[in-house]
């Protein structure tokens, strides 16, 4: 990769963080829209953003993008001197631009023209805002106080293949020098262009008595015969342009003309300095102005590392673990007592192990905040397509999630999100009579809960209309007409594939996905979906998904005679039951009693086929599984052989998904031992219940 | 000897791409993320010519510029300031705050390098 092709990543990395900072801010304006302390800094940072996008784009020449922040930028920029009031309408306006901005820097990067998916309308309208009072938002050019006395020369007295002379005359203002200029660098410039030669007049030198050091008493005139034209040499001047009293001449107007000699042009320069010289208090001011933003902390050191790196060294550290287990097993089996020094050795490599794993895992781990904010304009762009009038809010953004999860989680969350708004959220007038605010509400939160991710998308909507989703599953034969399943079980049904309770097919969700697909894409990642509904007051769709996709801590269990391991983040307590605790409801539905609650029992032996009846409970170990329902299970294991870190290898690719079964793993004696979704084994095995039911047609 | 610049511009981009047309002209390059990052910067090393983009968070490149001038340190270093393209009247207030001369993003490597070279005292 070339270095230029460097720079062009870290610009579109920089653009992810820029768009980050401008919809944040952004968002933050919008709440604070109506206050009267309409936050400058916030401003400001926006404006930034956009103005650093457009530099950008600039130096790889990415036009359209350019174009667009630069109309986008201009707003923000009337905005921030206070010129143009930011209206509710203006703010919206800002974030489509932000969203189409955001659009455009995505085709960029892959490498697409833009200027097809150039936004003409939305650019207007942006210039709009501009134009609305551009009387005072285009100030008259500031008259410097000082004209160049630079006299033009025609095209036919001149041509470039001829050299010609040049007389300039140059005197200097005290400001050149405090700006960092000095005639030495101009002069060598003049020199450079052709046969140069230089006077000085130090006639106005005063005794060095009376010399002021910062006065200026000397004047030069230069001779410069050239083939560069007129305005080669003022370019030279560029810099000084105001801060110097300067005159170039063709030598033959020199001699011709009336031009100005050399004490008139000190006369100007002493002019020149008189009402232009900032006063002190003006410098104050502008000093003032420019130190007194905020100041903030300095963000922490980071680096910027190639994600193939980062998975490739993941991919090492997985197998550093299945060695480790391997090194485990080899020294178990030669019988080293537990204080030899290879024990202890041992066990530190494995802390060591553990502290890089972990180390790795935070590497890859980011937070959620960029992918709330995609799905914030999903939602807005959802409920202007709907006609309804939706606020979306965020909780736990800063929640940090790997980052492959995150990136499969856009398309199911964008499915739910549309769902929600489209079937979810009334219509204002229903709301109305249903005496809600006509604003409906989505909350997206993000938290961790016992080792994994919890993703919930709530709305405060009709909730779901069981009898309809009833209706439907009977018509399209999902069930039988005669089944009677518990309100939780109807909202399952959702979940078969092939279900749309939408009469008509919209715009929004009604694409052919069903939400059979958001499941399957959330299991995928080792993920649950749960939702649950109250009729009239909205509907709640959970996800719970694991912190990382490589490797967990398990407890291997001996179950029926095979290997299994189970997540230890699921477990809550392990215990071996008494057997009076032990009783049986129903044909087989076994419970346990623990202070003084019953807690079903799932045999994970019979629920996986490897027995058929349930085994002997009182001589088995009852794992406590917490559930999404958060209603507690107790998983019945033959024993626990130990509890260790294993690497996840996805079974998924060649067996598909098999309920209940989460993923496989290698053990130290290279056996592979399956890992168990704990959730899914209830469900798998829920005696007698409607579940069973479900499932089987599911797998159909 | 070769000339020690310091760019500041809290684009990344913008630094990056700074660093890479400087250091190839042989020039030695430091860089900074704002105006406090460089002012502070210019305190620990001994810049022959400041490169300063002027919308910055913290403090701004006017605030760069005012702060040198008025510093005792090197109150007279060149200083350039990078500046966009509709910027005719932010020239102005530039070489007000003492800017020594300008430089119009996005930038030609050879313009700017030329600009340093004119600018800098060898």
């Amino acid at each position: 990769m070339t270095k230029i092709d460097d720079i062009r990543d870290t610009f579109f990395q920089e653009c992810d963080d820029l768009l980050e900072a401008l919809n944040d801010g952004l968002g933050q304006l919008g709440d604070s829209a109506d206050d009267a302390a309409f936050d400058d800094q916030t401003v400001n940072a926006v404006f930034r953003a956009v103005h650093s996008i457009k530099g950008g784009a600039a130096a790889f020449a990415l036009d359209s993008l350019v174009k667009f922040s630069h109309h986008f930028e201009s707003v923000l920029d009337l905005m921030r001197s206070g010129k143009v009031q930011p209206s509710t309408d203006l703010l919206k306006t800002c974030q489509k631009a932000a969203d189409h901005l955001t659009d455009l820097v995505a085709s960029a990067r892959s490498g697409n023209d833009q200027t097809s998916l150039y936004d003409q309308d939305l650019a207007a309208k942006l210039l709009a805002f501009g134009n609305s009072d551009s009387g005072e938002a285009a100030p008259p050019e500031q008259d410097f106080g000082f004209v160049p006395m630079i006299i033009p020369i025609s095209l036919d007295f001149y041509t470039p293949t001829d050299t010609s002379t040049f007389i300039i005359k140059f005197v200097a203002t005290y400001q050149l020098f405090a700006n960092g200029n000095d005639p030495v660098h101009l002069f060598r410039e003049l020199a450079e262009l052709g046969e140069y030669s230089v006077s000085t007049d130090t006639s106005e030198l005063p005794d060095f008595d009376d010399l002021k050091w910062d006065d200026i008493h000397i004047k030069w005139e230069i001779r410069l015969t050239t083939a560069h034209d007129l305005s080669d040499i003022s370019d030279v001047f560029e810099f000084v342009d105001g801060l110097c009293a300067l005159s170039i001449l063709p030598l033959e107007d020199e001699i011709a003309a009336e031009s100005p000699q050399l004490t008139e042009i000190a006369q100007q320069t002493t002019a020149l300095m008189e009402p232009d010289a900032p006063t002190p208090a003006d410098e104050d001011q502008k000093l003032q102005r420019a130190t007194t933003e905020k100041i903030s902390a300095s963000p922490k050191a980071s680096v910027r590392v190639d994600l193939d790196l980062v998975d490739k060294l993941i991919n090492i550290v997985g197998e550093l673990v299945i060695n480790q287990a391997v090194l485990t097993q080899c020294i178990d089996d030669a019988g080293l007592p537990e204080s030899s020094q290879t024990r202890a050795s041992l066990n530190e490599f494995k802390s060591l192990a553990r502290d890089i794993q972990e180390n790795m895992m935070a590497i890859r781990a980011q937070s959620v905040k960029p992918l709330f904010q995609r799905m914030a304009r999903i939602a807005r762009e959802a409920s202007d397509i709907a006609g309804k009038s939706v606020r979306f809010e965020t909780l736990g953004e800063t929640t940090e999630v790997d980052r492959t999860v995150i990136e499969r989680l856009v398309d199911p969350l964008t499915h739910i999100i549309r769902n929600s708004v489209d079937h979810g959220v009334e219509d204002p007038a229903r709301r109305r009579e249903a005496g809600k605010p006509e604003t409906g509400c989505i909350t997206l939160s993000a938290a961790h809960r016992s080792g994994r991710v919890l993703i919930e998308v709530s709305d405060d909507g009709a909730g779901i209309n069981r009898p309809k989703v009833l209706e439907i599953a009977i018509s399209k034969g999902l069930i039988s007409a005669d089944a009677v399943l518990s309100d939780s079980e109807i909202d399952q049904l959702l979940f078969l594939p092939g279900f749309s309770t939408a009469k008509v097919v919209t715009n929004l969700s009604g694409r052919g996905v069903g939400m059979d697909v958001v499941r399957s894409a959330i299991q995928k990642l080792g993920g649950r979906v749960n939702i649950s509904s109250q009729p009239g007051k909205g509907t709640t769709i959970a996800f719970s998904l694991p912190l990382t996709l490589a490797v967990l801590d398990g407890m291997v269990v001996n179950v029926a005679g095979q290997t299994m391991v189970v997540p230890i983040t699921a477990i809550i307590e392990t215990l071996r039951p008494k057997a009076e605790d032990i009783h049986l409801i129903g044909a087989e539905g076994y419970v346990v009693s623990i202070r003084n609650k019953l807690i079903p029992i799932i045999d994970l032996g019979q629920a996986f086929g490897h027995r058929k009846q349930v085994g002997r409970l009182s001589e088995m170990v009852l794992l406590l599984v917490e559930s999404d329902r958060k209603q507690p299970w107790a998983l019945a294991v033959d024993g626990i052989y130990d509890q260790r870190q294993v690497v996840i290898k996805s079974l998924e690719n060649n067996y598909g998904h098999v309920p209940g079964v989460a993923a496989a793993t290698i053990l130290g004696d290279g056996k592979i031992a399956l890992i168990i979704d704990p959730e899914e084994a209830t469900e798998r095995s829920r005696p007698q219940g409607q579940m069973r039911q479900l499932q089987g047609l599911e797998e159909v | 000897m070769s000339l020690t610049v310091l760019a500041i511009d809290d684009s990344r981009t913008i630094r990056e791409m700074l660093r890479k047309a400087l250091t190839d002209a042989g020039f030695v390059v430091h860089t900074a993320e704002d105006g406090v990052d460089g002012v502070e910067r210019l305190a620990s090393i001994s810049a022959d010519v400041v490169i300063t983009d002027i919308n910055m968070p913290r403090m701004d490149g006017f605030g760069v510029i005012e702060t040198i001038r008025r510093g005792t340190e090197s109150p007279a270093i060149p200083i350039l300031v990078l500046t966009t393209e509709s910027a005719a009247d932010l020239k102005d207030r530039a070489r007000r705050s003492g800017a020594t001369g300008w430089i119009v993003k996005p930038f030609d490597d050879a313009k700017l390098i030329a600009a340093i070279r004119r600018i800098a005292a060898v």
